[in-house]
């Protein structure tokens, strides 16, 4: 493939700023595809997720093929490759909550919201993850919604936090 | 020799080997799976697991991978100890888990490494209760099947087409029991060595696919011991046949050429042999351009009428055996004889002969190559024009690593290990081409020149390494390059035309020689026996064009294996056939000179004769009919006894066997003095019996025609060679020129390979095949004065041939799976060029100046020389296009494109639920 | 008992800052390395000190670092040092109070490690989820650079070291050390073969040490006060003190700052209060996941590496989950293995196809489908995945260490699921 052809297709794909920020980590791997990983981030940070188009054009930036990136990319639990909501919710399911009810709590949550596991709610606010332990057992059970953490979980905080949702997500 | 123990049993073994090896080496039954004699260990299917104790009184021992351990003196080891037997079934246990039981459907059934291994470990009784995961399986083109289900997570795939030949389309993706191996999304697999997963894959994930469409298990398949038709290269391969059709090929194991891996054109290229343009009768052209079809006493007497007293000449072929070729020149007397060759590469060819028995440099076999430190590339595309020399040099560039990781103490075959630590180390490739070459990738650096700066830039090198100052500091660094390597290899070739080129590469290879007697010189050729017809030429021959003027005084013109079309401009060709001469062509497929011969005579396909090639190292090897040819067909070299005897000629009245054509052609001339011995002759016998052609479990033998004669026919005798089509006799350490197939008891895959090396990865246990008829001298290439014209400035662009891997071959090219990859003939343009003449990729260009003036398909390329565009060669729509003319290009304006249509291959795709996206 | 690790953290405490460190002897033992002490006494002092690895093997530190070659030994080019920040392990949460409350802490003990080995990059290779240590850590490196802490010539010494922090896009596995490496190398994150050792071939094949956080938390001490003083701290035979976690039904689960060799009922029972009212202990893991069952006759071991290892369990991570009399057996292991399983790399066959298998079996148990051969089928599973040396890393053997010791001391569980036909806890619902 031609330079003016990756030029083309990345400036349709990829933003300036992303190609920034991949730049800026390229900075410091000895070779292109050494910040895979990172520029995978780096597009899902704004985005959300990571579609075909946006890997194509990370893959070709970073002189990669797709399937190599796909490797990485289809490797890691927090790359998304479909489509999330708004937040997404990492619920922990390790051993500790796991002790601590979180199989109640996380019934309760699928109730609220209208999904299992992988699923995101219709108004695409959240989408349901299921997320190893997240070091915070003293305070289990425990998920993150979006960026925070939330702890000591119980039926009546999750009803709290998504009880309003409940109505817009019925079927 | 470290000397280990297994069992009680005392072994030596290879120092820096591992214990799986050691294992197999000694002949013990020690299953595996990842693991690959040429792509080593990565210890990831624990299947080769034994017990290791730390000494004498250790009872308990510990299991280990025999992949991933080296031999030790002393070391002392278990195969049979109960937890290593029992770990080794609980891993086939495991890979079952999700393994579909889906054998009787399978392509790969019977000859199933996963089927023997599970046999071999007594796996049998199934205890897990859950469902199988499953996945989508992808659509990779026209050659691969593809069935994902039936995966067991070896990771061969990925590290041959990876690792091993550089392909980027295909890998792992996602995790745990959910790994998937294939493309980012379907479409057709981009390397040219594809066809090999089928043979890598220990079980049956990626099949054959035309084979799939046309099948037989492996016992019901007759093979024979062949060699690939498609480029000089002479990789060996084992064809099989049933039904009378060529069903598929397979690598047939060369230690010094082609290992394992053969590229695509090789494993499916051989298609044509089914095709409906094959000749089965003779055919005699009537008045209205019409053949009548007749049988060989016609054919043969209505030639002898208009030999009587004729003056007869005959045009040999490249392509055919170095027998029908000599024959054909015995015949006819060399001064009546054209070895076939274009005039441009017929000199060059004799050349390159010339400068391979004269120069001191070795000429490498690729394994040698694949010893080199430094490579020079000169003009050649290589993976289009010698693939498997390029899968060659993809290994050698790794020395650099093997060596960082010999420093270290790590064992070569400790493949990841040394991957991880070398990174992106690898030894210098200079690559030196018109235009983009697939090996781009790996070379450090890529030149793109016109053919005659290429040259110049090689005697530049050449200058630079015997002292000359060279003022351009990268001449400096690529002669530092070469002379500071143990084992500096030149490679050019014939590819481009262009004499100059060859010359410039045997001055670099001379300069090298001075000081280091370690230099590899290797010359590519076009076609299977290029080398051959070029060693059977002789002063007195005439060239094409002598033909063609001297036409009118010729009375009978034989053309064997030929198409003149391929080598002669329209003009010529036209002017031959108005001559009045009559032609009497003999082939294989319908081409553009059977159209105009007056007599046609149907050649049996490599499948279905014998002879013997000579490759680009001048290795002469012998293939053997796979199957006897149907309907009128004979093998070239007896239809030409045949001719000779009915023209009166006594030259050759004393041969009969293909044996004595062989010993006439060895006492010829003394560079073929040895050709006898390249195989046994047919009076070889192995306890007694002849070598079978079919497998022990070969099905249906007497009732295989039932549907058109219940009467068993009688199995056919092969009364020319030591191979018989029959099941009888022994497979086992014959001589490795006559192994059709590897099958052992208990292995039934390709992997039973190991039961007939000496050792493993070594020389077959029946020797190397092959003879080398050229050899080195120490006197040194005579250099010739190079000719560059300065090419003038003008708006003229000067072509350049392109060599397609896909659509260049001339037999390959008529399977219907070769020609859809090959697509439409093409017109390659720098990006520059492009934005130049307004054009972008697929669009239509006219090229006009050569010829009529005709429209091609314009494909951009990273790399094109300044003032060049390459052409597609081997193409029907390019042929009249001729390398280094200067033609004008214009976008075609008369050209529209058309709506998107869908190929045959990709309508499979949408059908299994494929979704082909814009890349 | 004086507070090392986290001298400054306390309930209300963090010390985020570069002053606030430095107020509190912060780089007082970078000062004194660069000033006085070559790398090579930095290496015999770490030594010297017998720290083991906090990170779950016990790897001894000191020993670790000595592989890595040196001087002409060493090929030229970059040798990297990469703090395994990647916490994971089920039940762990220990490293996330050291990097969120002290990231200057680290930050020095990375930089006596890279000093002492000769490293000139440094990474911190840190769970994607850790978004505040992940800021913590940023505002603490950018602090150094801006006060000559990193960069070239630190604090006017010879000494250049580049820091970069990583966060991970998510694996438990990656929490192994070279799978760790393949995964700052932008790969899929499979563990390598060993040897070469990642000292010798690590990241981009260079030399690399990749050391736990806690591990590199404490260099700083072992240079600033000396071997001698830091073998006093453990009450055992291990040296030093130690994150010590409590998870479950506990009245006061949490994280506590301990001497080595603490018995476990003085963890358990004064810091973490003893079991909540109405639940009895039954059993515990004591150092996180993937390590074997102990149970209550091991409560006054004293958290040491070996004493817990001879009682048939590892120390692993040292934070303890408890396993109460309310809360089924076959479920927590089964939660376990279904982990394992989910974040197995998939490379080998035992590990891939052998815990789903396990799973499967569990599951079939748990939910009162099992069969008498269940139990067998286990055990030959657990003799099969279990052994080191069996598979390519130690992620399955581990996942098959509360298994074994479930299937050890809870035998009984086992067969009443089987025998019921379902879960005599909550009918295969999970844990109260």
């Amino acid at each position: 493939m031609t330079q003016d052809m990756i030029q083309t297709d990345l400036n349709s794909v990829l933003s300036h700023e992303e190609i920034q920020a991949i730049d800026a980590e390229l900075a410091h791997v000895p070779y292109k595809s050494g910040a895979a990983i990172d520029a995978l981030k780096i597009v899902q940070a704004k985005r959300g997720w990571v579609s075909d188009d946006c890997l194509i054009a990370i893959a070709r930036y970073l002189q990669m093929s797709a399937e190599q990136l796909e490797g990485v990319a289809t490797f890691y639990n927090l790359i998304y490759r479909r489509p999330v909501g708004e937040k997404v919710i990492l619920f922990c399911d390790s051993v500790s909550c796991w002790i601590s009810n979180s199989d109640g709590i996380k019934a309760k949550i699928s109730d609220l919201l209208g999904i299992d596991y992988g699923g995101t709610t219709l108004d695409n606010r959240y989408t349901l993850l299921p997320v190893p332990c997240l070091g915070a057992c003293d305070r289990a059970p425990v998920m993150m919604v979006g960026e925070d953490l939330v702890t000591h979980l119980d039926e009546a905080r999750v009803q709290l936090l998504f009880g309003q949702t409940t109505e817009a997500n019925k079927d | 020799m470290p000397t280990i123990t297994i069992d009680g049993q005392t072994l030596e073994v290879n120092k820096g080997d591992n214990i799986l090896e050691a294992c197999l080496n000694a002949g013990l039954d020690l299953p595996y799976f990842c693991w690959h004699p040429a792509m080593g260990s990565i210890g990831s299917c624990r299947q080769c697991a034994l017990v290791q104790y730390q000494n004498e009184n250790d009872t308990h021992g510990r299991i280990v991978m025999g992949c991933m351990t080296s031999v030790t003196e002393g070391a002392r080891f278990s195969l049979d100890a109960k937890n290593a037997v029992e770990f080794r079934e609980a891993v086939v246990e495991s890979l079952m888990l999700n393994h579909p039981h889906d054998c009787p459907v399978c392509a790969e059934g019977g000859e199933c490494h996963l089927q023997d291994m599970t046999v071999m470990v007594g796996h049998r009784d199934r205890r897990y209760r859950g469902s199988k995961n499953t996945h989508r399986n992808q659509y990779l083109g026209p050659l691969i099947h593809h069935e994902m289900n039936r995966c067991i997570t070896c990771y061969r795939c990925e590290r041959f087409y990876r690792d091993y030949a550089g392909g980027t389309d295909l890998g792992a993706q996602a995790s745990r029991d959910r790994l998937y191996f294939g493309r980012q999304q379907d479409g057709v697999l981009e390397s040219e060595f594809s066809g090999n997963l089928v043979e890598v894959c220990p079980t049956g994930v990626f099949t054959d696919k035309p084979f799939l469409a046309d099948f037989s298990r492996k016992w019901d398949l007759q093979s024979s011991p062949s060699i690939c038709g498609g480029c000089g290269v002479g990789c060996n391969i084992a064809p099989g046949e049933r039904y009378g059709r060529l069903k598929r090929i397979h690598n047939r194991y060369n230690h010094d050429i082609n290992g394992y891996f053969i590229c695509d054109r090789g494993r499916f290229g051989g298609g044509y042999v089914n095709s409906k343009r094959r000749i089965n009768f003779a055919g005699l052209q009537g008045t209205d351009g019409s053949f009548a079809a007749i049988n060989q006493e016609a054919a043969l007497s209505k030639a002898q009428t208009w030999m009587q007293n004729a003056r007869i000449a005959g045009i040999g072929s490249p392509r055919a055996s170095l027998e029908s070729n000599f024959l054909l020149q015995t015949w006819v007397g060399s001064d009546q004889f054209s070895a076939g060759f274009s005039d441009a590469e017929g000199s060059i060819l004799n050349r390159q002969i010339e400068i391979l028995q004269s120069t001191r440099a070795m000429n490498p076999s690729i394994k040698q190559m694949e010893s080199a430190d430094a490579i020079l590339v000169l003009g050649e595309d290589l993976t289009n024009t010698a693939p498997r020399v390029a899968l060659g040099l993809r290994q050698a560039v790794r020395n650099k690593s093997l060596a960082m990781a010999e420093q270290m103490g790590l064992p070569d075959w400790q493949d990841a290990a040394v991957r991880n630590l070398a990174q992106d180390a690898l030894s210098p490739l200079i690559i030196v081409t018109s235009y983009s070459s697939r090996l781009d990738d790996i070379a450090l650096h890529t030149l793109t020149l016109t053919p005659n700066e290429i040259a110049e830039f090689g005697c530049n090198i050449a200058a630079r390494l015997q002292g000359k100052p060279a003022h351009n500091a990268l001449i400096d660094e690529i002669a530092e390059c070469l002379s500071g390597a143990k084992r500096p290899l030149i490679i050019s070739g014939s590819s481009m035309l262009q004499g100059n080129i060859i010359e410039s590469a045997a001055a670099v290879a001379e300069a090298l020689c001075e000081h280091n007697a370690n230099t590899m010189l290797s010359l590519c050729a076009p076609e299977a026996n290029s080398v051959g017809a070029a060693m059977l030429s002789q002063a007195t021959n005439l060239s094409l064009s002598n033909i063609v003027e001297g036409a009118d005084d010729i009375d009978v013109l034989v053309v064997l294996e030929n198409d003149l079309a391929r080598r002669l401009d329209p003009a010529s060709v036209k002017k031959l056939v108005e001559s009045g001469t009559k032609i009497i062509a003999l082939d294989v497929l319908e081409n553009t000179t059977l159209d105009h011969s007056t007599l046609v005579l149907p050649a049996a396909s490599f499948a279905e004769s014998q002879g013997t090639l000579v490759n680009n190292e001048g290795r002469a090897q012998r293939f053997f009919s796979v199957f006897p040819p149907a309907h009128d067909r004979l093998p070239s070299w007896q239809w030409l006894l045949q001719l000779a005897t009915c023209s009166g000629s006594s030259q050759l009245s004393a041969l009969t066997h293909f044996d004595e054509v062989v010993d006439a052609c060895a006492a010829s001339r003394p560079i073929f003095a040895n050709l006898s011995e390249v195989a046994p002759d047919r009076s070889f016998r192995d306890r007694g019996q002849k070598i079978p052609r079919q497998t022990h479990r070969y099905s249906g033998r007497t009732a295989v025609n039932a549907a058109v004669s219940v009467h068993e026919p009688q199995q056919p005798i092969d009364r020319e060679t030591p191979l018989a089509f029959s099941m009888e006799g022994l497979n086992r350490d014959q001589p490795a020129a006559l192994t059709p197939y590897v099958w052992s008891p208990g292995w039934n895959s390709n992997q039973s390979l190991h039961k007939f090396q000496a050792e493993v990865d070594g020389p077959l246990k029946g020797g190397s095949a092959g003879l080398r008829l050229l050899v080195s001298s120490t006197k040194g290439v005579q250099k010739l004065s190079l000719t560059t014209p300065v090419s003038e400035k003008s708006d003229l662009w000067q072509l350049v041939p392109v060599h397609c891997l896909h659509g260049s071959e001339e037999l390959s090219r008529h399977t219907d799976e070769i020609a859809e990859l090959a697509g439409d003939a093409f017109l390659t343009l720098s990006i520059a060029t492009a934005k130049e003449l307004d054009v972008d990729e697929g669009d239509r260009i006219s090229v006009a100046g050569c010829g009529d003036t005709i429209s091609l398909t314009v494909k951009i390329v990273e790399r094109m020389a300044a003032g060049c565009a390459g052409y597609s060669i081997g193409f029907a729509s390019t042929r009249e296009l001729t390398t280094g003319a200067e033609v004008h290009l214009q976008r075609d304006i008369a050209w529209q494109p058309l709506k998107p249509s869908l190929i045959a291959s990709d309508r499979d795709s949408m059908h299994i639920g494929g979704v082909n996206r814009h890349v | 008992m004086e507070k090392v690790l986290t001298r400054n953290i306390g309930p209300e405490q963090h010390t985020t800052n570069l002053a606030a460190y430095k107020a509190n002897y912060g780089y007082r033992g970078l000062k004194k390395a660069l000033t006085e002490m070559s790398p090579d006494d930095c290496q015999a002092a770490v030594k010297n000190s017998n720290l083991r690895g906090r990170g779950g093997a016990g790897f001894p530190t000191g020993m670790k670092w000595s592989f890595v070659p040196k001087g002409d030994a060493c090929s030229p080019g970059h040798k990297y040092l990469v703090c395994n920040a990647d916490e994971m392990e089920p039940g762990t949460f220990k490293d996330r109070l050291l990097m969120e409350c002290d990231p200057h802490q680290l930050i020095e003990g990375m930089l006596l490690a890279a000093y002492t080995i000769g490293a000139d990059i440094a990474y911190i290779f840190i769970r994607g989820e850790y978004l505040v240590a992940i800021q913590r850590l940023r505002d603490a490196i950018a602090e150094c650079y801006a006060n000559s802490y990193l960069g070239e010539r630190i604090l006017g010494s010879d000494f250049s070291l580049e820091m970069y922090v990583h966060p991970s896009a998510g694996r438990y596995i990656c929490g192994e050390e070279t799978a760790l490496i393949n995964a700052l190398e932008g790969k899929r994150a499979n563990p390598r073969a060993k040897p070469p050792f990642p000292q010798v071939s690590g990241l981009w094949g260079r030399p690399t040490i990749v050391n736990n956080v806690e591990t590199l938390c404490n260099i700083p001490h072992i240079i600033d006060h000396g071997a001698d003083w830091f073998k006093t701290l453990g009450v055992g035979e291990d040296s030093g003190t130690k994150l010590f976690g409590v998870s479950g039904k506990v009245n006061n689960p949490g994280c506590w700052e301990l001497p080595m060799g603490t018995p476990i009922r003085e963890i358990v029972e004064d810091h973490a209060g003893g079991m909540r009212d109405g639940f009895q202990l039954k059993g515990f893991l004591p150092g996180g996941g993937s390590t074997d069952f102990l149970v209550p006759e091991h409560l006054d071991l004293a958290m040491d590496y070996n004493v817990i290892g001879a009682a048939g369990s590892r120390m692993g991570t040292g934070t303890m989950i408890i396993l109460d009399d309310r809360t089924c057996p076959v479920g927590m292991v089964l939660n376990l293995i279904r982990f394992f399983a989910q974040e197995s790399c998939g490379f080998c066959t035992p590990c891939r196809d052998g815990l789903p298998w396990s799973r499967q079996v569990l599951e079939d148990i748990e939910n009162g489908a099992g069969r008498a051969e269940d139990l067998e089928t286990l055990a030959y599973q657990v003799k099969y995945i279990g052994a080191i040396g069996n598979t390519h890393c130690a992620l399955a053997p581990g996942a098959m260490e509360p298994l074994q010791s479930a299937m050890k001391y809870f035998y009984d569980d086992f067969v009443q699921h089987i025998d019921a036909g379902h879960c005599p806890y909550h009918n295969g619902k999970g844990a109260l």
